[in-house]
């Protein structure tokens, strides 16, 4: 027989997965907006490594002049974004999830040592409950992220309504930059994610879909 | 095994139980998933209201609806002294500046709710007390500018030609000469008192393709709604139509 441990509430499965459609329309619709005024590069002194973004790219995912478009996406899915987040958020502190999710003393030390076991630098990973210390670290700098979002968003949206928010920020075009580095931090850890849950394997996928995870005889239980 | 798994509940079950659970919950990822992208199609695809989709545009009018009645249209933009305005004004768009304008023909018609004209030139605007602006300009593209202009309040041109029953409407609409580019605008951002009908920028006459002889400069909206050379002022309670808003562009762009 079997044994299954009950890893996923219900609740985190779907916070996780309806997350996943509204983020990738809120990147999309995001990238028409931006293609109107795409002045992001990394210069080192004169000499240019990169334009966000390459006019090939704008091609292939066809982009171009389709603003007024992506504006209307993106101000729909920006109430989808935010309800789903906050919902999520409410979730871990009334259910006792944070415990498992939020780092506590030992996880940025350790978290580096999770870093070194996955590079195979390090034999042995850290121990850990529902989520390792990277994870603990990744997934709560994800939700900070997710409020980055909202606030640079707002401050960008409504400069005038959200004046002293677009104060904080830096201004109305420091506001915009930060929002487009978020986005990329965005699509750098869902690289990043999807690598490491390829890499632990099925067990652990089907898990965040059927919310349990098997555990057959002499098998350790892989959290990722 | 970790032991940190004791710490889960855990429960014992057949291997035809945990196929049919496995199954049964895939299933309902697949359906949802499938669902998902329906919904997003169908969005997509439907029928367009003003060039955005129409559900998509009903939220815009939503978005319009909760910003404009739990915030108040009187706040001030930031203004800035005049040395921090560019020299360089950007420009962008020549929309309803095709023909070529002349000060001696111009007029700047302004229909009331009687249905009378009023036929103004540009030397009786120019009489109404100036105000200076500098303040953050900012287009809907994503750049925004530091300007300077100047012109009179469309406030006090309002109260001075007595068109107080005209200014508790709910729109002000405006159009160019040739009528081919136009603008509509919600009352209470359009008399907050910031708002000017602009005939200078940096000190100096209008130029021509910043809508000379005179234009809006609505520091509280886009640049979509600052229209450039104004031929035609009216007055509604429903939308004037809305060049940029019938491409698909939010109607308010308020900030």
């Amino acid at each position: 027989m079997p044994t299954v441990v009950k890893k996923h509430p219900l609740a985190i499965r779907w916070f996780h997965w309806l997350n996943f459609p509204i983020l990738a329309c809120m990147i999309w619709s995001g990238l028409l907006i931006y293609w109107a005024n795409d002045e992001y590069k990394i210069k080192l002194g004169q000499k240019e490594f990169f334009h966000f973004f390459p006019d090939g790219f704008y091609k292939t995912l066809n982009v171009p002049f389709r603003l007024a478009e992506g504006m209307s996406w993106h101000f729909t899915f920006m109430w989808l974004f935010f309800i789903n987040g906050l919902l999520y958020v409410l979730f871990t502190i009334f259910s006792g999830q944070w415990r498992l999710l939020l780092p506590n003393k030992k996880s940025v030390k350790e978290s580096w040592l999770v870093v070194l076991h996955d590079l195979h630098i390090r034999k042995a990973a850290p121990e850990f409950l529902k989520y390792n210390a990277a994870q603990r670290v990744a997934y709560t700098l994800v939700v900070l992220m997710g409020i980055g979002s909202l606030l640079t968003g707002l401050a960008i949206y409504k400069p005038v309504t959200f004046s002293a928010l677009a104060w904080l920020c830096g201004g109305y075009e420091a506001a915009r930059l930060e929002h487009f580095i978020l986005t990329l931090g965005y699509v750098l850890f869902f690289l990043i994610h999807i690598a490491q849950v390829i890499k632990t394997g099925w067990n652990n996928f089907q898990a965040m879909v059927t919310g349990f995870e098997i555990i057959k005889p002499n098998q350790t239980v892989n959290n990722e | 095994m970790n032991n940190s798994t004791h710490t889960f509940p855990q429960e014992q079950l057949s291997k035809k139980q945990l196929r049919r659970k496995t199954l049964l919950s895939f299933l309902i990822f697949v359906v949802l998933g499938a669902g998902a992208w329906a919904l997003f199609s169908s969005v997509k695809n439907a029928p367009k209201d003003d060039g955005a989709s129409k559900p998509l545009r009903s939220v815009l009018s939503t978005n319009e609806s909760i910003f404009s009645s739990v915030f108040s249209s009187k706040k001030l933009v930031k203004e800035y002294p005049v040395s921090a305005a560019a020299k360089a004004v950007r420009v962008n768009g020549s929309d309803g500046l095709e023909d070529a304008v002349d000060t001696a023909d111009w007029r700047l018609h302004v229909v009331k709710q009687n249905g009378d004209t009023l036929t103004l030139t540009l030397a009786d605007i120019k009489k109404l007390p100036k105000k200076d602006i500098v303040f953050d300009f900012k287009c809907i593209e994503g750049w925004s500018q530091v300007t300077h202009w100047a012109g009179v309040s469309l406030k006090t041109f309002l109260e001075t030609y007595g068109l107080t029953a005209e200014s508790k409407m709910n729109y002000v609409g405006l159009q160019t000469p040739n009528k081919k580019y136009y603008v509509g605008i919600d009352m209470p951002s359009a008399v907050q008192e910031q708002t000017i009908l602009c005939y200078e920028m940096n000190g100096a006459q209008l130029p021509l393709n910043q809508g000379y002889p005179l234009r809006l400069i609505i520091p509280v909206k886009y640049g979509v709604k600052h229209l450039k050379r104004i031929g035609t002022m009216y007055f509604s309670n429903s939308k004037p139509p809305d060049f940029w808003a019938e491409r698909g562009y939010d109607y308010y762009a308020g900030h």
